[in-house]
Protein backbone atom coordinates (compact mmCIF):
# COMPACT_ATOMS: atom_id res chain seq x y z
CA UNK A 1 0.00 0.00 0.00
CA UNK A 2 1.48 3.68 -0.65
CA UNK A 3 1.60 5.80 2.24
CA UNK A 4 -1.24 8.26 1.18
CA UNK A 5 -4.23 9.37 2.73
CA UNK A 6 -7.12 7.87 0.88
CA UNK A 7 -9.20 9.52 3.11
CA UNK A 8 -8.90 12.67 2.37
CA UNK A 9 -11.37 13.22 -0.31
CA UNK A 10 -9.71 15.42 -3.49
CA UNK A 11 -11.46 18.34 -4.69
CA UNK A 12 -13.04 17.59 -7.93
CA UNK A 13 -15.56 19.95 -9.48
CA UNK A 14 -18.60 18.09 -10.09
CA UNK A 15 -18.06 16.44 -13.51
CA UNK A 16 -20.72 16.65 -16.43
CA UNK A 17 -20.23 13.71 -17.32
CA UNK A 18 -22.29 11.17 -16.78
CA UNK A 19 -21.51 7.54 -17.05
CA UNK A 20 -22.42 5.64 -19.22
CA UNK A 21 -25.03 8.00 -20.38
CA UNK A 22 -27.25 7.25 -23.30
CA UNK A 23 -26.23 6.07 -26.65
CA UNK A 24 -27.05 8.99 -28.75
CA UNK A 25 -29.57 7.83 -31.73
CA UNK A 26 -27.38 9.01 -34.20
CA UNK A 27 -25.91 5.95 -35.01
CA UNK A 28 -26.32 2.95 -32.84
CA UNK A 29 -23.07 1.18 -33.40
CA UNK A 30 -21.43 4.00 -32.55
CA UNK A 31 -20.11 4.46 -29.18
CA UNK A 32 -21.83 7.28 -26.71
CA UNK A 33 -21.19 10.41 -28.11
CA UNK A 34 -19.83 11.84 -25.09
CA UNK A 35 -17.21 9.59 -24.74
CA UNK A 36 -16.00 10.17 -28.31
CA UNK A 37 -16.09 14.08 -27.39
CA UNK A 38 -13.06 13.49 -24.88
CA UNK A 39 -10.82 12.48 -28.09
CA UNK A 40 -11.82 15.06 -29.44
CA UNK A 41 -11.09 17.75 -26.70
CA UNK A 42 -7.41 15.71 -25.66
CA UNK A 43 -8.74 14.38 -22.74
CA UNK A 44 -7.89 10.68 -22.52
CA UNK A 45 -7.93 10.40 -19.22
CA UNK A 46 -11.00 12.75 -16.69
CA UNK A 47 -13.41 12.22 -13.97
CA UNK A 48 -17.25 11.11 -14.95
CA UNK A 49 -20.29 10.78 -12.13
CA UNK A 50 -21.81 7.30 -11.97
CA UNK A 51 -24.98 5.61 -10.33
CA UNK A 52 -24.21 5.83 -7.07
CA UNK A 53 -22.81 9.39 -6.94
CA UNK A 54 -18.74 8.91 -6.97
CA UNK A 55 -16.44 10.22 -9.38
CA UNK A 56 -14.28 7.30 -10.43
CA UNK A 57 -11.61 8.23 -13.02
CA UNK A 58 -12.50 7.16 -17.10
CA UNK A 59 -9.76 6.21 -19.27
CA UNK A 60 -10.77 6.73 -23.28
CA UNK A 61 -7.45 6.90 -24.77
CA UNK A 62 -5.89 3.70 -26.79
CA UNK A 63 -2.60 4.01 -25.01
CA UNK A 64 -3.90 5.60 -21.97
CA UNK A 65 -6.17 2.00 -21.43
CA UNK A 66 -3.04 0.01 -22.35
CA UNK A 67 -1.18 1.80 -19.41
CA UNK A 68 -3.73 1.37 -17.04
CA UNK A 69 -4.86 -2.63 -18.04
CA UNK A 70 -1.22 -3.47 -17.99
CA UNK A 71 -0.42 -1.43 -14.63
CA UNK A 72 0.14 -4.02 -11.67
CA UNK A 73 -0.77 -1.10 -9.08
CA UNK A 74 -3.75 -1.05 -11.01
CA UNK A 75 -6.96 -3.86 -9.02
CA UNK A 76 -9.45 -6.11 -10.39
CA UNK A 77 -10.55 -6.39 -6.27
CA UNK A 78 -14.06 -5.59 -6.55
CA UNK A 79 -13.80 -6.02 -2.65
CA UNK A 80 -11.80 -3.03 -2.63
CA UNK A 81 -13.16 0.30 -1.13
CA UNK A 82 -13.64 2.80 -3.87
CA UNK A 83 -13.98 0.24 -6.74
CA UNK A 84 -16.54 1.56 -9.31
CA UNK A 85 -19.47 -1.12 -9.34
CA UNK A 86 -21.37 -0.83 -12.42
CA UNK A 87 -24.54 -1.34 -10.57
CA UNK A 88 -26.14 -1.31 -6.94
CA UNK A 89 -26.79 -5.11 -7.38
CA UNK A 90 -23.02 -5.60 -8.18
CA UNK A 91 -21.96 -3.87 -4.93
CA UNK A 92 -24.36 -5.65 -2.98
CA UNK A 93 -23.40 -8.84 -4.17
CA UNK A 94 -19.72 -8.05 -4.12
CA UNK A 95 -18.84 -8.63 -0.42
CA UNK A 96 -20.14 -12.08 -1.27
CA UNK A 97 -18.42 -12.94 -4.21
CA UNK A 98 -15.84 -15.80 -4.55
CA UNK A 99 -12.46 -14.98 -6.01
CA UNK A 100 -12.43 -15.47 -10.03
CA UNK A 101 -10.67 -14.96 -12.88
CA UNK A 102 -12.66 -11.59 -12.79
CA UNK A 103 -11.76 -9.96 -9.17
CA UNK A 104 -8.16 -11.54 -8.59
CA UNK A 105 -4.96 -9.79 -8.77
CA UNK A 106 -1.54 -10.80 -9.16
CA UNK A 107 -0.51 -14.83 -8.33
CA UNK A 108 -3.51 -15.41 -7.08
CA UNK A 109 -5.17 -14.36 -10.80
CA UNK A 110 -2.34 -16.47 -12.55
CA UNK A 111 -2.68 -19.36 -10.48
CA UNK A 112 -6.78 -19.24 -11.31
CA UNK A 113 -6.16 -18.63 -14.85
CA UNK A 114 -3.96 -21.29 -15.21
CA UNK A 115 -6.17 -23.70 -14.73
CA UNK A 116 -8.68 -22.37 -17.16
CA UNK A 117 -6.53 -21.44 -20.36
CA UNK A 118 -5.81 -25.20 -21.42
CA UNK A 119 -8.79 -26.05 -23.54
CA UNK A 120 -8.15 -22.72 -25.29
CA UNK A 121 -5.04 -22.17 -26.79
CA UNK A 122 -5.05 -21.04 -30.37
CA UNK A 123 -4.09 -24.47 -31.70
CA UNK A 124 -6.92 -26.53 -30.68
CA UNK A 125 -9.45 -23.98 -31.30
CA UNK A 126 -8.21 -24.34 -35.14
CA UNK A 127 -8.43 -27.76 -34.79
CA UNK A 128 -12.10 -27.32 -34.13
CA UNK A 129 -12.75 -24.98 -37.16
CA UNK A 130 -14.15 -28.02 -39.27
CA UNK A 131 -16.72 -29.15 -36.55
CA UNK A 132 -17.90 -24.75 -36.25
CA UNK A 133 -18.17 -24.78 -39.92
CA UNK A 134 -20.26 -28.04 -40.27
CA UNK A 135 -22.56 -26.87 -37.53
CA UNK A 136 -22.62 -23.43 -39.22
CA UNK A 137 -23.62 -25.04 -42.64
CA UNK A 138 -26.57 -27.31 -40.49
CA UNK A 139 -27.92 -24.21 -39.11
CA UNK A 140 -27.51 -22.61 -42.46
CA UNK A 141 -29.29 -25.11 -44.12
CA UNK A 142 -32.22 -25.62 -41.52
CA UNK A 143 -32.51 -21.95 -42.03
CA UNK A 144 -32.84 -22.00 -45.55
CA UNK A 145 -35.54 -24.41 -45.50
CA UNK A 146 -37.51 -23.15 -42.74
CA UNK A 147 -40.25 -20.42 -42.89
CA UNK A 148 -39.06 -17.15 -44.03
CA UNK A 149 -38.69 -14.31 -42.67
CA UNK A 150 -36.60 -15.61 -39.80
CA UNK A 151 -34.75 -14.47 -36.22
CA UNK A 152 -30.96 -15.14 -36.91
CA UNK A 153 -30.41 -14.98 -33.54
CA UNK A 154 -33.03 -17.83 -32.97
CA UNK A 155 -31.87 -19.47 -36.55
CA UNK A 156 -28.26 -19.32 -35.96
CA UNK A 157 -26.28 -16.78 -33.28
CA UNK A 158 -27.06 -18.02 -30.32
CA UNK A 159 -27.29 -21.55 -31.12
CA UNK A 160 -23.97 -21.91 -32.51
CA UNK A 161 -21.86 -20.72 -30.35
CA UNK A 162 -23.74 -22.53 -27.50
CA UNK A 163 -23.50 -25.64 -29.51
CA UNK A 164 -19.16 -25.35 -29.58
CA UNK A 165 -18.85 -24.43 -26.13
CA UNK A 166 -21.55 -27.51 -24.71
CA UNK A 167 -19.47 -29.54 -26.96
CA UNK A 168 -15.85 -28.25 -25.84
CA UNK A 169 -17.62 -28.54 -22.20
CA UNK A 170 -19.58 -31.71 -22.26
CA UNK A 171 -22.23 -29.91 -21.46
CA UNK A 172 -25.84 -31.59 -22.91
CA UNK A 173 -27.02 -29.17 -25.74
CA UNK A 174 -30.54 -29.98 -24.96
CA UNK A 175 -30.30 -28.29 -22.04
CA UNK A 176 -29.53 -25.09 -23.53
CA UNK A 177 -33.01 -23.02 -22.81
CA UNK A 178 -32.05 -23.43 -19.08
CA UNK A 179 -28.69 -22.28 -19.09
CA UNK A 180 -29.17 -19.82 -21.58
CA UNK A 181 -32.00 -18.22 -19.63
CA UNK A 182 -29.74 -18.04 -16.41
CA UNK A 183 -27.07 -16.97 -18.27
CA UNK A 184 -29.13 -13.75 -20.00
CA UNK A 185 -30.11 -12.99 -16.34
CA UNK A 186 -26.20 -12.97 -15.48
CA UNK A 187 -25.62 -10.67 -18.36
CA UNK A 188 -28.45 -8.04 -17.62
CA UNK A 189 -27.49 -4.83 -16.22
CA UNK A 190 -30.24 -3.93 -14.13
CA UNK A 191 -31.22 -7.46 -12.13
CA UNK A 192 -31.90 -7.07 -8.69
CA UNK A 193 -28.85 -8.68 -6.21
CA UNK A 194 -31.91 -11.84 -5.71
CA UNK A 195 -32.21 -12.58 -9.36
CA UNK A 196 -28.75 -12.82 -10.07
CA UNK A 197 -28.05 -15.24 -7.25
CA UNK A 198 -30.78 -17.25 -7.75
CA UNK A 199 -29.69 -17.33 -11.64
CA UNK A 200 -26.34 -18.18 -10.02
CA UNK A 201 -27.30 -21.15 -7.49
CA UNK A 202 -29.36 -22.85 -10.68
CA UNK A 203 -26.21 -22.83 -13.04
CA UNK A 204 -23.86 -23.87 -10.21
CA UNK A 205 -26.56 -26.86 -9.05
CA UNK A 206 -26.35 -28.09 -12.61
CA UNK A 207 -22.71 -27.96 -13.45
CA UNK A 208 -21.51 -29.65 -9.84
CA UNK A 209 -24.60 -32.31 -10.64
CA UNK A 210 -22.54 -32.85 -14.43
CA UNK A 211 -18.95 -32.65 -12.58
CA UNK A 212 -20.14 -35.00 -9.97
CA UNK A 213 -21.09 -37.35 -13.16
CA UNK A 214 -17.98 -36.89 -14.53
CA UNK A 215 -15.89 -37.86 -11.37
CA UNK A 216 -17.26 -41.14 -11.44
CA UNK A 217 -17.16 -41.52 -15.83
CA UNK A 218 -14.87 -39.49 -17.67
CA UNK A 219 -15.19 -37.99 -21.07
CA UNK A 220 -12.84 -36.33 -23.57
CA UNK A 221 -14.22 -33.17 -22.19
CA UNK A 222 -13.34 -29.62 -20.82
CA UNK A 223 -15.67 -30.84 -17.39
CA UNK A 224 -13.69 -34.42 -17.22
CA UNK A 225 -10.63 -32.55 -17.16
CA UNK A 226 -12.04 -29.96 -13.90
CA UNK A 227 -13.43 -33.23 -12.52
CA UNK A 228 -10.29 -35.40 -12.89
CA UNK A 229 -8.82 -32.11 -10.56
CA UNK A 230 -10.76 -32.21 -8.04
CA UNK A 231 -10.02 -35.82 -7.79
CA UNK A 232 -6.81 -35.39 -7.16
CA UNK A 233 -7.64 -32.48 -4.51
CA UNK A 234 -6.28 -29.66 -6.74
CA UNK A 235 -9.01 -27.82 -7.29
CA UNK A 236 -12.63 -28.00 -4.79
CA UNK A 237 -15.46 -28.76 -6.45
CA UNK A 238 -17.04 -25.84 -5.99
CA UNK A 239 -14.22 -24.38 -7.52
CA UNK A 240 -14.28 -26.10 -10.22
CA UNK A 241 -17.89 -25.29 -10.34
CA UNK A 242 -17.34 -21.43 -10.60
CA UNK A 243 -14.59 -21.84 -13.15
CA UNK A 244 -17.11 -24.14 -15.80
CA UNK A 245 -20.19 -21.62 -14.78
CA UNK A 246 -17.53 -18.65 -16.28
CA UNK A 247 -16.59 -20.47 -19.42
CA UNK A 248 -20.13 -21.31 -20.05
CA UNK A 249 -21.66 -18.12 -19.69
CA UNK A 250 -19.25 -16.24 -21.49
CA UNK A 251 -19.03 -18.66 -24.05
CA UNK A 252 -21.97 -17.92 -25.39
CA UNK A 253 -23.85 -14.82 -25.13
CA UNK A 254 -20.82 -12.65 -26.37
CA UNK A 255 -20.06 -14.48 -29.37
CA UNK A 256 -23.95 -14.75 -30.35
CA UNK A 257 -24.35 -10.58 -30.19
CA UNK A 258 -21.10 -10.35 -32.48
CA UNK A 259 -23.26 -12.40 -35.05
CA UNK A 260 -25.78 -11.27 -34.97
CA UNK A 261 -24.94 -7.11 -35.01
CA UNK A 262 -22.23 -7.56 -36.92
CA UNK A 263 -24.48 -9.25 -39.53
CA UNK A 264 -26.61 -5.64 -38.88
CA UNK A 265 -24.27 -3.74 -39.53
CA UNK A 266 -22.93 -5.31 -42.64
CA UNK A 267 -26.27 -5.62 -44.22
CA UNK A 268 -25.87 -1.30 -43.83
CA UNK A 269 -22.40 -1.40 -45.53
CA UNK A 270 -23.13 -2.80 -48.82
CA UNK A 271 -19.67 -1.85 -50.11
CA UNK A 272 -17.94 -3.65 -47.56
CA UNK A 273 -20.20 -6.37 -47.33
CA UNK A 274 -18.93 -7.41 -50.72
CA UNK A 275 -15.50 -7.39 -50.40
CA UNK A 276 -15.82 -9.62 -47.20
CA UNK A 277 -18.64 -11.85 -49.69
CA UNK A 278 -15.56 -12.01 -52.60
CA UNK A 279 -12.45 -12.32 -50.66
CA UNK A 280 -10.55 -15.82 -51.26
CA UNK A 281 -7.74 -14.48 -48.69
CA UNK A 282 -7.99 -15.72 -45.13
CA UNK A 283 -5.65 -13.40 -43.82
CA UNK A 284 -8.52 -11.03 -45.37
CA UNK A 285 -11.48 -12.69 -43.51
CA UNK A 286 -9.09 -12.76 -40.11
CA UNK A 287 -8.61 -9.21 -40.24
CA UNK A 288 -11.85 -8.52 -41.50
CA UNK A 289 -13.82 -9.73 -38.08
CA UNK A 290 -10.70 -7.66 -36.22
CA UNK A 291 -12.08 -4.46 -37.90
CA UNK A 292 -15.55 -5.87 -36.98
CA UNK A 293 -14.85 -6.79 -33.22
CA UNK A 294 -13.48 -3.07 -32.61
CA UNK A 295 -16.22 -0.95 -34.64
CA UNK A 296 -18.82 -2.80 -31.97
CA UNK A 297 -17.22 -3.78 -28.67
CA UNK A 298 -19.62 -6.00 -27.55
CA UNK A 299 -18.95 -5.87 -23.88
CA UNK A 300 -19.41 -2.04 -23.86
CA UNK A 301 -20.05 -1.02 -20.33
CA UNK A 302 -16.53 -0.87 -19.37
CA UNK A 303 -13.97 -2.56 -17.30
CA UNK A 304 -13.67 -1.84 -13.77
CA UNK A 305 -10.24 -1.52 -11.12
CA UNK A 306 -9.60 0.07 -8.29
CA UNK A 307 -5.63 2.11 -7.73
CA UNK A 308 -3.57 0.59 -5.09
CA UNK A 309 -1.05 3.24 -5.41
CA UNK A 310 -0.82 6.76 -6.65
CA UNK A 311 -0.29 6.11 -10.60
CA UNK A 312 1.03 9.24 -12.97
CA UNK A 313 -1.37 8.68 -16.49
CA UNK A 314 -1.34 11.14 -19.05
CA UNK A 315 -0.46 14.08 -16.99
CA UNK A 316 -3.16 13.00 -14.56
CA UNK A 317 -2.53 11.43 -11.08
CA UNK A 318 -4.81 8.47 -9.87
CA UNK A 319 -4.47 8.13 -6.48
CA UNK A 320 -4.71 5.37 -4.41
CA UNK A 321 -8.11 4.05 -3.69
CA UNK A 322 -9.83 5.99 -6.42
CA UNK A 323 -11.53 3.69 -9.14
CA UNK A 324 -11.06 3.60 -12.59
CA UNK A 325 -13.23 2.97 -15.21
CA UNK A 326 -12.11 1.82 -19.43
CA UNK A 327 -14.69 1.76 -21.60
CA UNK A 328 -13.34 -0.64 -24.26
CA UNK A 329 -15.45 1.41 -27.26
CA UNK A 330 -13.82 4.65 -26.88
CA UNK A 331 -10.37 2.93 -27.06
CA UNK A 332 -11.37 1.12 -30.31
CA UNK A 333 -12.58 4.51 -31.47
CA UNK A 334 -9.28 6.61 -30.60
CA UNK A 335 -8.47 8.53 -33.65
CA UNK A 336 -4.83 8.04 -32.53
CA UNK A 337 -5.10 4.49 -33.27
CA UNK A 338 -7.51 3.89 -35.65
CA UNK A 339 -7.85 6.78 -37.96
CA UNK A 340 -11.45 7.83 -39.20
CA UNK A 341 -12.57 5.12 -36.58
CA UNK A 342 -16.66 5.94 -37.35
CA UNK A 343 -15.41 3.87 -41.42
CA UNK A 344 -16.23 0.83 -41.13
CA UNK A 345 -12.78 -0.53 -43.46
CA UNK A 346 -12.50 -4.40 -43.62
CA UNK A 347 -9.11 -4.01 -44.38
CA UNK A 348 -7.67 -1.38 -41.96
CA UNK A 349 -5.00 -3.12 -39.70
CA UNK A 350 -7.05 -3.63 -37.03
CA UNK A 351 -5.68 -6.11 -34.26
CA UNK A 352 -4.49 -3.66 -31.40
CA UNK A 353 -8.36 -3.11 -30.40
CA UNK A 354 -9.56 -3.28 -27.06
CA UNK A 355 -12.61 -5.87 -27.67
CA UNK A 356 -10.94 -8.76 -25.64
CA UNK A 357 -9.58 -6.30 -22.93
CA UNK A 358 -5.71 -6.06 -22.20
CA UNK A 359 -3.57 -6.80 -19.80
CA UNK A 360 -3.43 -10.21 -17.82
CA UNK A 361 -7.36 -9.88 -17.68
CA UNK A 362 -7.50 -10.22 -21.49
CA UNK A 363 -10.50 -12.38 -22.46
CA UNK A 364 -9.61 -16.38 -22.13
CA UNK A 365 -12.08 -17.77 -24.72
CA UNK A 366 -11.19 -15.11 -27.88
CA UNK A 367 -9.48 -17.42 -29.81
CA UNK A 368 -12.47 -19.68 -29.98
CA UNK A 369 -14.43 -16.50 -31.12
CA UNK A 370 -12.62 -15.77 -33.45
CA UNK A 371 -12.40 -18.67 -35.22
CA UNK A 372 -16.33 -18.62 -34.69
CA UNK A 373 -17.08 -15.10 -36.29
CA UNK A 374 -14.50 -16.07 -39.52
CA UNK A 375 -16.45 -19.25 -40.34
CA UNK A 376 -20.11 -17.37 -39.92
CA UNK A 377 -18.92 -14.44 -41.46
CA UNK A 378 -17.23 -16.23 -43.90
CA UNK A 379 -20.31 -18.85 -44.33
CA UNK A 380 -23.28 -16.83 -44.25
CA UNK A 381 -23.15 -14.06 -46.44
CA UNK A 382 -20.94 -16.76 -49.44
CA UNK A 383 -24.49 -19.10 -48.83
CA UNK A 384 -26.96 -16.34 -48.49
CA UNK A 385 -26.19 -13.51 -50.72
CA UNK A 386 -29.52 -11.92 -51.25
CA UNK A 387 -29.65 -11.82 -47.02
CA UNK A 388 -31.24 -8.70 -45.82
CA UNK A 389 -33.53 -7.30 -42.96
CA UNK A 390 -37.01 -7.82 -43.36
CA UNK A 391 -38.35 -4.96 -41.37
CA UNK A 392 -36.80 -1.21 -40.52
CA UNK A 393 -33.26 -0.81 -39.10
CA UNK A 394 -35.78 1.48 -36.89
CA UNK A 395 -37.59 -1.24 -35.56
CA UNK A 396 -33.99 -2.61 -34.32
CA UNK A 397 -34.19 -2.80 -30.39
CA UNK A 398 -30.46 -2.68 -29.44
CA UNK A 399 -29.35 -3.69 -25.78
CA UNK A 400 -28.22 -0.89 -24.16
CA UNK A 401 -29.36 -2.68 -20.40
CA UNK A 402 -26.93 -6.08 -21.15
CA UNK A 403 -23.45 -6.19 -20.20
CA UNK A 404 -22.94 -7.25 -23.95
CA UNK A 405 -24.01 -4.79 -26.60
CA UNK A 406 -26.36 -6.73 -29.41
CA UNK A 407 -29.55 -6.10 -30.88
CA UNK A 408 -32.34 -8.63 -29.16
CA UNK A 409 -33.80 -10.04 -32.60
CA UNK A 410 -33.21 -9.19 -36.17
CA UNK A 411 -35.73 -10.59 -38.70
CA UNK A 412 -33.78 -11.45 -42.06
CA UNK A 413 -35.01 -12.97 -45.28
CA UNK A 414 -33.52 -13.69 -48.83
CA UNK B 1 16.51 -10.64 -34.27
CA UNK B 2 16.37 -12.39 -31.20
CA UNK B 3 13.27 -13.28 -29.02
CA UNK B 4 12.64 -13.71 -25.21
CA UNK B 5 9.85 -14.67 -23.75
CA UNK B 6 8.68 -14.53 -20.11
CA UNK B 7 6.32 -17.01 -19.32
CA UNK B 8 5.64 -16.20 -16.05
CA UNK B 9 4.15 -13.12 -17.31
CA UNK B 10 2.43 -14.86 -20.16
CA UNK B 11 -1.02 -15.14 -19.43
CA UNK B 12 -2.36 -18.02 -22.81
CA UNK B 13 -3.90 -15.38 -24.91
CA UNK B 14 -2.72 -17.69 -27.91
CA UNK B 15 -2.33 -14.14 -29.42
CA UNK B 16 1.24 -14.64 -30.62
CA UNK B 17 0.61 -18.08 -31.91
CA UNK B 18 -2.06 -16.14 -34.02
CA UNK B 19 0.31 -13.54 -35.37
CA UNK B 20 3.69 -15.52 -35.96
CA UNK B 21 2.77 -19.63 -35.51
CA UNK B 22 6.22 -20.74 -37.23
CA UNK B 23 7.60 -18.50 -34.27
CA UNK B 24 5.52 -19.58 -31.33
CA UNK B 25 3.13 -21.93 -29.85
CA UNK B 26 1.60 -22.79 -26.71
CA UNK B 27 2.02 -25.51 -24.18
CA UNK B 28 -0.37 -28.21 -23.98
CA UNK B 29 -1.34 -28.37 -20.67
CA UNK B 30 -1.46 -24.57 -19.03
CA UNK B 31 -1.43 -23.01 -22.46
CA UNK B 32 1.81 -20.67 -21.94
CA UNK B 33 4.12 -19.65 -24.46
CA UNK B 34 6.89 -21.68 -26.10
CA UNK B 35 9.20 -19.71 -28.20
CA UNK B 36 9.66 -22.27 -31.17
CA UNK B 37 12.70 -20.00 -32.90
CA UNK B 38 14.71 -17.88 -31.05
CA UNK B 39 16.33 -16.38 -34.18
CA UNK B 40 13.87 -16.12 -36.80
CA UNK B 41 14.94 -15.47 -39.87
CA UNK B 42 14.20 -11.82 -41.63
CA UNK B 43 11.01 -12.87 -43.39
CA UNK B 44 9.80 -13.54 -40.30
CA UNK B 45 10.56 -10.51 -38.94
CA UNK B 46 7.06 -8.27 -39.17
CA UNK B 47 4.99 -11.53 -37.89
CA UNK B 48 7.24 -11.52 -34.99
CA UNK B 49 7.22 -8.00 -34.21
CA UNK B 50 3.18 -7.98 -34.82
CA UNK B 51 3.30 -10.81 -31.83
CA UNK B 52 4.69 -8.74 -29.17
CA UNK B 53 2.71 -5.89 -30.04
CA UNK B 54 -0.72 -7.50 -29.67
CA UNK B 55 0.69 -9.52 -26.41
CA UNK B 56 -1.46 -8.20 -23.76
CA UNK B 57 0.97 -9.61 -20.83
CA UNK B 58 3.74 -7.80 -22.63
CA UNK B 59 5.59 -10.90 -22.43
CA UNK B 60 7.42 -10.90 -25.53
CA UNK B 61 10.53 -9.00 -26.19
CA UNK B 62 12.48 -8.47 -29.02
CA UNK B 63 16.62 -7.69 -29.19
CA UNK B 64 18.15 -7.06 -32.28
S1 LIG C 1 0.41 -13.52 -26.67
FE1 LIG C 1 1.56 -13.21 -24.79
S2 LIG C 1 0.20 -13.90 -23.19
FE2 LIG C 1 -0.60 -14.71 -25.09
S3 LIG C 1 0.29 -16.79 -25.26
FE3 LIG C 1 1.62 -15.38 -26.36
S4 LIG C 1 3.15 -14.77 -24.85
FE4 LIG C 1 1.47 -15.67 -23.72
Amino acid sequence: MAETDTRTEPVVAAPDLEYPGERSGKCPFAPPAELLALHEDGKPVARARIWDGSTPWLVTGHAAQRAVLSDPRVSSDEKQPGFPHPTRAQAENAPHHPLTIFNADGAEHTRIRRTMTSPFTRNRMERLRPEIQRFTDELIDQMLDGPKPVDLVTALSLPLPSLMICALLGVPYEDHEFFQEHAAVANKRFKTADDDRRAMEALGGYLTKLLQQRMEEPAEDVLSDFAGRVTAGELTLPDATLLCMVLLIAGHETSANMITLGTALLLERPDQLERLRTADDPGFLANAVEELLRYLTIPHLGQRRVAREDIEIEGETIRAGEGIIVPLPAGNWDPQAFPEPEKLDLGRPARHHHTFGWGVHQCVGQQLARIELQVVFGTLFRRVPTLRLAVDREALEFKGDSLAYGVHQLTVTW
Amino acid sequence: MKVVVDEEKCVAAGQCVAAAMDVFDQRDDDGIVVLLEENPPPELADDVRNAAAVCPALAIRITD
